[in-house]
């Protein structure tokens, strides 16, 4: 089950996506962001649904992973969803018992769940198609004018790769520890919220001994190879970015553009 | 030549009461393949973190080639010299791909780009994981991520190779695979290997074989010597499968089952 969470997995490929330099695609994402929450009205959000939509196109990633990815965030959706759909003031179009459901509230409902799907699926679309290397490396050089203010930027990214690293060990490990706490009769499917959080007790506790001495060993592991910090380090895949990066940056501004001038004319 | 010198070397954690490794006098020359032995906790692993300055003597010196381990000028190139492979491959690799952690090294290392990339395909085809260089190394079995592991370590030239229970952790196929991979490094290379391990059958094919007892050498000779003494080997506690025979049950003792 925990095995459902995607959550950083990158799907090795050779599309133009995949080629794009990480910074490009870190920017991209940014800006992304911006169009996204300056779109409000159903032309603007077609906009940046259409921009996300060519990107999964070029990058061969199936829509459905990314539907996937969702999974975990359903629970907030439908929350959030429900809180516009019932307390939206507009024209009712039902009623029943103390609910009303205004056409406002079917349209802001609709938006707003449009919208996380669009926020959440453009952050695993760069996961997907980006290595936790190239990401933290990207993250790295974009940042890099923050070491001037002592800022540990070397130290945040190699942090970051290492977590990502680790993510799927980690899970691996957890699903094992939880069947073998099933195989005891540990239950975590039933009972109050406090009973199931008494069961996890039991779960995270070897969790965290052993992620403490992951961590050691590798500390180690990694001194072994000669690790001493940023200094003076080089890297094997050197980032560069080409004309592709260039013109997707292009594509990007415009969607921005786009979307602000779509949101002036009330589309 | 002697490669790595132990000259009357004392070991003591700061929290143990007790010295764990004692007086060690020992030479490993160039080229030679040594198989270390001992019970749990009898001080293997230390003794290998020695070698490369994870740990530093507090009595007596270690030197690597001439260079002694305290010397922190020396440092990198002492970690050079001795590559270390150990027990859990999961928790030596470092990124999400296989390249990119066998990149790590000479990336630490400062080494050129283009050359970083010759040496990593090096790396991965002597142990015979080329095909697999783009692989996410959690998907991989056992065997082949201490391959990469070694890899790795490869990747930065080094001229010893020091192994800490490199196949304890892994199932009868994988402890052949690596150990077969270490065979042919030696035949290929004529590195200089040093394999701790709770097997004996890993030590036959090793030169020298060296066994440790609560911190001291108890013999040093080839293997048909060393085998040949059964009862001081039975005394150390050595002829019984590596699993049951924990010398310090409970918390202390880190064997796998144990743990
Ligand atoms: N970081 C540490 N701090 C304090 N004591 C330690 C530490 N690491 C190991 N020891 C102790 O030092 C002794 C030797 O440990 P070492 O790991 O070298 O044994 P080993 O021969 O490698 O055993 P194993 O077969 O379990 O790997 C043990 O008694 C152990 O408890
Ligand atoms: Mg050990």
């Amino acid at each position: 089950m925990l095995k459902d969470i995607t959550l950083g997995q990158y799907f090795p490929g050779d599309t133009p996506v995949h080629r794009l330099d990480p910074r490009t695609k870190l920017v991209c994402v940014i800006l992304y962001f911006i169009a996204l929450f300056t779109a409000n009205g159903p032309c603007s959000v077609g906009l940046v649904f259409l921009t996300l939509a060519f990107a999964v196109g070029i990058s061969r990633i199936r829509p459905g992973a990314l539907v996937k990815g969702m999974k975990p965030l359903l629970f907030i959706v439908i929350f959030t969803a429900i809180l516009n759909l019932f307390f939206t003031e507009g024209e009712v179009l039902f009623r029943w018992w103390i609910f009303r459901v205004t056409d406002q509230g079917v349209y802001r409902t609709v938006l707003m769940v449009l919208r996380i799907f669009l926020l959440v699926s453009s952050t695993f679309l760069l996961t997907y198609t980006t290595s936790p290397l190239q990401l933290t490396d990207g993250m790295e050089r974009l940042l890099a004018p923050l070491k001037k203010v002592r800022f540990p930027v070397h130290e945040l990214s190699m942090m970051m790769s290492i977590a990502l690293r680790f993510i799927p060990t980690l899970i691996e490990e957890t699903d094992k520890i939880m069947s073998a706490q099933k195989a005891r009769g540990a239950d975590f499917d039933t009972g109050g919220l406090a009973k199931r959080a008494k069961a996890l007790l039991p779960i995270l506790v070897p969790l965290f001994v052993s992620a403490f001495r992951r961590a050691d060993e590798l500390a180690t592991a990694m001194e072994c190879r000669c690790y001493h910090g940023g200094e003076g380090r080089t890297r094997m895949k050197t980032l560069k970015m080409g004309v592709g990066d260039y013109l997707t940056l292009l594509l990007y501004c415009l969607v921005v553009a786009g979307a602000i001038v779509l949101v002036r004319l009330g589309l | 030549m002697d490669v790595i010198t132990f000259d009357h070397v004392g070991f003591r954690y700061p929290d143990s009461p007790e010295p764990v490794l004692k007086n060690i006098d020992i030479a490993f020359s160039g080229g030679s393949f040594t198989a270390v032995l001992g019970h749990n906790g009898s001080g293997k692993s230390t003794m290998a973190k020695l070698c490369n300055a994870i740990l530093t003597p507090t009595e007596g010196a270690v030197r690597v080639k001439g260079m002694d381990t305290r010397d922190d000028n020396s440092l990198l190139s002492v970690r050079r010299t001795v590559g270390m492979v150990f027990q859990n491959p999961d928790n030596q690799i470092v990124a999400s791909v296989v390249e990119d952690d066998v990149a790590f090294a000479p990336e630490n290392l400062g080494v050129e780009p283009s050359e970083i990339r010759r040496r990593v395909d090096n790396a991965l085809r002597r142990v015979g994981m080329y095909e697999f260089r783009l692989h996410a190394p959690h998907l991989l079995s056992g065997g082949q991520k201490q391959r990469i592991a070694i890899a790795g370590v490869l990747a930065m030239q080094p001229e010893i190779l020091v192994l800490d229970e490199p196949t304890a952790m892994l199932d009868p196929y994988g402890r052949r695979e690596v150990l077969a991979t270490v065979e042919e490094l030696r035949a290929e290379t004529g590195m200089t290997v040093l394999l701790i391990t709770h097997h004996m059958d890993e030590c036959i094919n090793a030169d020298r074989v060296v066994v440790i007892s609560d911190g001291e050498i108890a013999l040093d000779g080839t293997p048909a010597d060393v085998f040949s003494r059964v009862e001081t080997m039975r005394d150390l506690g050595l002829d019984v499968p590596a699993t049951t025979d924990c010398a310090k049950p409970g918390r202390m003792c880190r064997c796998p089952r144990c743990r």
